[in-house]
């Protein structure tokens, strides 16, 4: 059986950004991940925000890797062809008190190191958001938040890896951990692997696999948010992230935009028990539809098309990032709430760090390929371009869905970069996640996905095993696979 | 760029009415674009009988209604169809843009007519709570499952709202052996025809329940079962009267939109019966939400007539 040098468990941000960063090195790498595809955990149902670092306390883990990771998203972005853009974000005060604590947010995050913040007065508000509630008074402007397609920053992160020699395997569920005197040796639903270190990147369930090695000090709660997305045709309601002043729990319900462009409202911020209930509730969008308008009135019932929940794993005020001594060469990367996905990148780097020190060697390969080619979205491109796409290639011009105007081409492309389930293309692609919700386009994007992975329609899944979309196949011209 | 007279967008029953209408009234160079492999629009689905009872004073099915369209257009040598082109661009000078495979072309018309029909109402729209798991289709979703492919979405099915497109297909799950366990009507009576309830519903024994709506959703992977509970007259749960209902799947038929994203887009608004650009006609179920195809088609050759008219008078 192979030993591996590294198995990390978990293929979520938190898991492929370190399997990429660990990529550099010559090393044996294998990342685990029990879903059907990738970034089904927490990682897909968030509000894909590149935070600027405000609303942390100065001293936090958390605090400084946002800092650090907002930087490094750029570059990383770039070298994975992804679009970072940096949207700037605006917390807005109503009042007198408010704008105190506006002033205190400003000196904490000056602290952590938040560059170019400024207090914005009420006519720069209406100059450049004239969307916001005519009521506020101020606001605290920081330039350098942004926003990410936060799942495509995952499947990017692990073709690169894979690129680079890293060994993904989906639906390998870990269930028990051994530890020998040179290995641990993890039993999956997916068979057994060996690995001389150990990184447990399982987001919601990272205190089940600490357990495994009788590690049980913390415990990940699932603290849920609901949030709702808006048409499209919505685009420029706001210009910035507008955010209110933090509660004690949550940043509070924002005004997002997203990088495909539909803007969104959320997220809720309710502590739960069950790591599985993803329910959104009339409760839900009613506080959400309420806290959005407070910050713009213009925000309509009418345009919601979509709606999830995402659990964000919490496990006291910060980040456990640590080596366990005790259990050498095991790695926790536990709690990692928000802004997990900003951090990123610099818990990457840390976990590295934390290996090296507990005696991994981190040798640097001759050749790292830092560079993945950029995906063809036709939403994001301008029509000249299409036009050109077309003549290259006949299906950029064969629309499969027409609400988000994705092709063939794509969908395939989709499929070749991995995708094995409805909601992997449309994570993807954008596919069946516009304002039809996948009415019109359903059938015949599972119909590519039977073609190209030679699977029959009625095994085709919505989001893995259990999730079939129909019950059964009664046409004459019957599968032939 | 390309210059014609007309394009009509949606080869649809209003589409083609409105093309033959024009070509009638003596335009001779049009050119009718369709995003599907073939012509004849949401009826090409619809394979249960009931139409053209007015138009043919006959009882014909969707793709029969819609055949006799096709021939016609076909017949027309002035008419061009271009099919599997999806317009994704227009401006209010009525210059069209569309992608097909192979070509993205931008077309200068004289005049447009917007034919491009309506989608439906999602879960989503009307904010069903709950999880979200697989086995929650659209009406119109689970009719082309069934009509055109073949598939069987569902065996143990609960259908949101008595519109005539949900009972119409809680008559067509019965056919195929599935079970309708119920349909839930918010409103205190169905929208629908008063024949679509007698053969759909009460030939079937299905139970209707008006006045109830769908309170949560369960199932992780697959919907599970659902809650339901009665509402008063503004829609109000009224305590005390939830119960469950075992299923597999949700349809979901709460009512169709007007799909007019490219006029919007284009910053044209609809005023009355035509648009604030001039040359820019709307028709069918894009301009309104029609019961029966057969006013659809007359409202749209009055409309085929208006854009020849406007070509004669340039
Ligand atoms: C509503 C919401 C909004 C948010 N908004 C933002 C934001 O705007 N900006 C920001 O920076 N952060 C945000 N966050 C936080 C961010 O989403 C998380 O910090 C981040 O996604 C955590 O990533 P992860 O890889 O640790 O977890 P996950 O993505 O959950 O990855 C863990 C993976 O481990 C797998 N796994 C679990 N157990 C096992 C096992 N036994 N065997 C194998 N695999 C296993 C899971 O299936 C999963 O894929 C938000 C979170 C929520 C919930």
């Amino acid at each position: 059986m192979k030993l591996y040098d590294v198995a990390i468990i978990g293929a979520g941000v938190i898991g492929t950004s370190i399997a990429r960063e660990l990529s550099r090195y010559r090393l044996n790498i294998a990342l685990l991940e029990k879903e059907e595809e990738l970034a089904f955990g927490v990682s897909k149902s968030n509000s894909g925000i590149i935070h600027p670092g405000t609303q942390n306390p100065p001293d936090s883990l958390k605090g400084k890797l946002c800092v650090q990771g907002n930087f490094l998203i750029r570059k990383i972005s770039k070298e994975l062809g992804l679009d970072f853009k940096e949207a700037g974000e605006l917390i807005v005060s109503f009042n007198e008190g408010e704008t105190k604590e506006l002033l205190r947010l400003k000196e904490e995050a000056e602290i952590l190191g938040v560059p170019g913040l400024r207090i914005v007065d009420k006519a720069w508000l209406r100059q450049h958001e004239p969307n916001l509630n005519s009521e506020a008074v101020c606001g605290l402007y920081a330039p350098t938040a942004g926003i990410i397609s936060p799942y495509r920053l995952v499947y990017a992160l692990a073709e690169n890896a894979v690129r680079n020699g890293v060994e993904i395997y989906a639906e390998t569920k870990a269930v028990n951990i051994a530890r020998s005197d040179k290995y641990f040796e993890i039993d999956t639903s997916g068979g057994m692997y060996r690995a001389r270190y150990l990184i447990n990147a399982a987001g919601l369930f990272a205190d089940d696999i600490s357990g495994m090695l009788g590690i049980c000090d913390f415990k990940i709660k699932p603290r849920k948010g609901e949030e709702f997305i808006l048409d499209k045709k919505k685009e420029n309601l706001a210009k910035h992230l507008i955010f209110p002043l933090p509660s004690k729990t949550s940043k509070g319900v924002l005004i997002i935009k997203t990088a495909d462009g539909n803007p969104m409202i959320g997220p809720t911020a309710e502590e739960g028990e069950d790591k599985e209930d993803l329910s959104t509730s009339e409760a839900g969008l009613n506080k959400v539809l309420m806290s959005a308008r407070r910050l713009i009135p213009a925000v309509d019932e009418k345009d919601i098309i979509a709606y999830f929940a995402g659990l964000r794993p919490w496990s006291g005020n910060d980040f456990i990032i640590r080596h366990e001594t005790k259990t050498h060469g095991f790695i926790n990367v536990a709690g990692i709430q928000s802004p997990g996905l900003t951090a990123s990148p610099a818990i990457a780097l840390m976990v590295c760090n934390i290996l090296n020190k507990a005696g991994l060697g981190l040798k640097r390969k001759f050749i790292f390929r830092s560079h993945r080619k950029k995906t063809i979205h036709l939403f994001e491109i301008p029509l000249s371009k299409t036009k050109d796409l077309i003549k290259r290639d006949h299906s950029y011009g064969d629309i499969v869905c027409r609400c988000e105007m994705v092709s063939a081409k794509e969908i395939r492309d989709a499929i070749k970069a991995g995708a094995r389930t409805m909601d992997g293309i449309k994570f993807r692609t954008r596919s069946q996640a516009g304002r039809c919700h996948g009415s019109f386009c359903t059938t015949r994007i599972m119909k590519i996905l039977s073609e190209e992975t030679k699977t029959p329609l009625v095994e085709i899944t919505k989001r893995g095993k259990g999730s079939e979309i129909i019950k059964e196949n009664r046409s004459t011209e019957r599968e032939r696979v | 760029m390309i210059k014609r007279d007309l394009v009509i967008v949606g080869g649809g029953p209003s589409g083609m009415a409105a093309a033959i209408s024009a070509h009638e009234n003596g335009v001779k160079d049009i050119l009718l674009i369709e995003r599907d492999q073939y012509l004849g629009g949401i009826l090409n689905q619809c394979v249960h009988t009931g139409f053209g009872i007015n138009y043919f004073k006959e009882i014909l099915t969707g793709p029969e209604y819609a055949g006799r369209f096709i021939e016609k257009v076909k017949s027309i040598p002035d008419i061009e169809v271009s099919l599997k082109s999806l317009a994704v661009r227009l401006t209010n000078d009525k210059t069209i843009t569309f992608l097909k495979p192979g070509k993205l072309e931008t077309i200068k018309a004289k005049a447009l007519v917007m034919a491009t029909g309506c989608r439906e109402k999602t879960r989503e729209m009307i904010h069903i709570p709950g999880t979200r798991p697989a086995g929650v289709f659209s009406a119109g979703l689970a009719q082309k499952l069934i009509n055109i492919e073949g598939l069987l979405p569902g065996r143990e099915v609960v259908i949101v709202g008595s519109g005539d497109i949900g009972l119409i297909m809680a008559r067509r799950f019965a056919l195929e052996g599935a079970k309708v366990k119920a349909i839930i009507e918010i409103q205190k009576e169905s929208r629908g025809l008063l024949r679509n309830m007698v053969q759909c519903v009460e030939d079937f024994d299905i139970p209707v329940y008006f006045n109830h709506k769908i309170s949560w959703i369960y199932g992780k992977d697959r919907v599970e079962k659902v809650s339901v509970v009665k509402v008063d007259n503004d829609f109000n749960e009224i305590p005390g009267t939830l119960f469950e209902i075992k299923c597999d799947t949700i349809l979901v038929s709460v009512g169709l939109i007007p799909e007019n994203e490219l006029i919007e887009m284009a910053g044209v608004s609809i005023e009355g019966d035509r648009t604030s650009a001039p040359g820019i006609f709307v028709c069918g179920n894009s301009f309104k939400i029609y019961d029966m195809v057969d006013s659809a088609t007359e409202d749209s050759m009055l409309t085929g007539k208006l854009a020849a008219e406007y070509i004669r008078n340039l």
